[in-house]
């Protein structure tokens, strides 16, 4: 039963990767073709003396003339034979570009969320186990400002405190200035790591503790529960044989569901921390209208936000005998 | 005679509540309860739904949630219970048959579930015996919760106490659910148990199936006792049984007249004072409002001063 939940899985969330990813290459597409975005200026920035005919020569060259619907399936066609354009801003391939953001970033983003995932569902089960006590209403206090606080904001706090204030960290950057590249350490990456993986755990490290906790509270209080422990399991058994397997699930959920927030998040987090990853490339696409790396980076972030979703789903499907059998219907 | 596996005397458990704002007051759930359970014995306890039944079986076995308050002494053999000894018992010495397919963990096989935290050879032996003494299939084994039908879940928890190996069980409504053969044969289960010498307490619904198979019935009413027979009383008729509210019940089976009494049993919070049926009893005189003890009346215990 296992086997074929994941053949037929697999192929379901196959399919629904490729419309979805068509989807949003269409739209990001037709919205980039609506804005004022002008490419050939953008490409010759500010060289003044650039005549008019030699403006319309690029026009020509790049098909800009062409309608629409031919200009996307260019941009397709050559999407699929894994040419996503030069980025007009770093004047690279847009590919190498995402490839060596996404490396600094993925450091950044799975320490935060490793991070986040570990201490929420901790802290979320001491609260559950001393549900209503007064650990579990202070917990439960720090949770709800830790959830109402902004990400931009608590990043500018850390800066303030930790790096102006108390020297601890860096301001910035994910390598420390003046040293030539194949001479820094891991030591000093993590260092340079440290505040902004705090600022992005920050966001999710909350919900999945008070998640976890309600979860957890549920699960003592359920019939269960009671039965095993009329059957003579000790408050420890209870909570490994029974609690710990089923509050697994909405901690999974939230953790692989939280993927479109960390990438949302980084995105701030490196603008504040000056970090070179994916998040903060986004935004400079973004601001100097740097059109293929800003859609190379939309489909890019849709695949991940995806894959974060998948797995959630098939490890959901593990856990739950109940989902596994829903999918293969 | 035998001295009891179980003797629960005045029992009382309430419910400490809050009623909106800070208005708090203790809604009375079981009072002045009293049943005893002999080894070999089976001790049917029948009532109407809010009689207390369940929360009684949970009184025992020390299950009761946080803002429950209990009062009174169970005895276990002879020996006093605190909650401590309650924990110590469970599973070993007391095992419970509770209600429903959600008391089995949504997330583990039945298997496994039935064998419990120490499986070795001769459980599972003993687990693959008694599933093919209820007809359970071997595959029920590999099944989770979900995919049981409520029979087969009542069938599970059945093995689960038979498996225990416990000197008392307590089976909470054990047979809804299942048709009459397979009813008999989880009620046969009981009995064969009970001839084992053990002592098992039957909480059902199935006034009917109990009459037949237990040796002596207890009646609840309102959170309490208000006769405790022997099962042949039952079967005889009316005359033989001395509580109005028995008689009541009797009446009210669909082979004897199907004839309901009016009113209805009242709510913990507006107890009346005194008997508790008196508001529906027929023979209610000033003296009911008094506190009625159990008194012995032709062999059986009963709850009515008007009882001869």
């Amino acid at each position: 039963m296992k086997k074929k939940y994941y053949l037929k899985c697999t192929g379901k969330y196959l399919f629904r990767m490729i419309t979805l990813l068509i989807a949003v290459s269409v739209i990001s597409f037709v919205l980039v073709s609506l804005s004022p975005v002008d490419p050939v200026q953008q490409y010759v920035g500010a060289v003044p003396n650039v005549s008019v005919e030699q403006r319309a020569k690029i026009a020509e060259y790049w098909g800009l003339n062409d309608p629409p619907v031919e200009r996307f399936f260019a941009w397709a066609g050559s999407v699929l034979h894994g040419d996503f354009g030069v980025s007009l801003l770093y004047r690279r391939p847009v590919l190498d570009i995402i490839v060596e953001k996404f490396g600094a970033s993925l450091a950044l983003m799975m320490t935060a969320w490793i991070f986040s995932g570990v201490l929420g569902f901790a802290i979320g089960c001491v609260m559950g186990l001393f549900n209503g006590r007064w650990l579990d209403k202070i917990l439960k206090k720090v949770c709800f400002v830790m959830c109402s606080i902004p990400t931009f904001w608590i990043g500018i706090v850390f800066l303030m405190v930790f790096s102006v204030m108390l020297g601890w960290f860096p301001f910035g950057m994910s390598v420390p200035k003046g040293v030539p590249a194949d001479e820094v350490t891991i030591l000093q990456r993590i260092h340079h790591l440290v505040l902004p993986a705090l600022t992005l755990s920050f966001l999710s490290f909350a919900n999945v503790a008070l998640h976890t906790r309600e979860k957890l509270v549920d699960v003592l209080e359920s019939d269960y529960v009671l039965f095993a422990k009329a059957r003579g399991e000790s408050k420890w058994s209870v909570l490994k044989r029974h609690g710990l397997r089923n509050i697994l699930l909405p901690a999974v959920t939230m953790q692989f569901g939280s993927f479109s927030e960390l990438f949302g998040g980084s995105v701030l987090a490196e603008n504040i921390f000056s970090y070179p990853g994916l998040g903060a490339a986004v935004s400079a696409a973004g601001m100097y209208s740097d059109v293929p790396l800003l859609l190379g980076i939309t489909l890019f972030s849709t695949l991940f936000v995806f894959v974060g979703n998948m797995l959630a789903n098939i490890i959901y499907g593990i856990v739950d005998p109940q989902i596994r059998e829903g999918c293969i219907k | 005679m035998k001295e009891a596996i179980l003797l629960v005397k005045d029992l009382s458990v309430s419910f400490h509540m809050y009623d909106g704002g800070l208005e708090q007051y203790d809604l009375k759930v079981i009072s002045n309860l009293t049943l005893d359970v002999r080894p070999g014995e089976i001790v049917a306890i029948a009532g109407s739904s809010g009689s207390g039944k369940s929360l009684f079986a949970h009184a025992v076995m020390g299950l009761l949630p946080e803002n429950a308050v209990m009062t009174g002494k169970v005895f276990y053999k002879g020996k006093v219970l605190s909650q401590k000894d309650k924990e110590a018992l469970r599973g070993t010495e007391m095992a419970l048959v509770p209600q429903s397919v959600s008391y089995l963990d949504p997330l583990m096989t039945i298997g496994a579930q039935v064998r419990g935290t120490k499986p070795n050879r001769q459980i599972i032996k003993a687990q693959k015996e008694i599933f093919k003494r209820l007809h359970l299939k071997e595959e029920t084994e590999k099944l989770y919760p979900f995919q049981l039908s409520g029979g087969m879940a009542r069938r599970v928890l059945v093995a689960t106490a038979v498996l225990s190996g416990a000197q008392l069980i307590i089976a909470d409504e054990p047979t809804p659910g299942l048709d009459l053969e397979m009813a008999l044969e989880a009620l046969q289960v009981f009995r064969e148990l009970a001839d084992a010498g053990k002592a098992v307490v039957l909480i059902t619904h199935d006034i009917d199936l109990a009459f037949h198979i237990a040796d002596r019935i207890s009646v609840f009413y309102a959170g309490t006792t208000v006769e405790t027979a022997k099962a042949a009383d039952f079967l005889k008729g009316k005359e033989t049984l001395r509580h109005p509210y028995s008689k009541a019940l009797w009446e009210a089976l669909p082979q004897n007249g199907f004839k309901p009494i009016p009113g209805f049993q009242p709510y913990a919070k507006y107890l009346p004072k005194g008997c508790l049926f008196s508001p529906r009893c027929p023979l209610k005189t000033k003296e009911c409002e008094n506190e009625i003890p159990m008194t012995e009346v032709r062999g059986g215990y009963v709850r009515c001063i008007h009882a001869d």
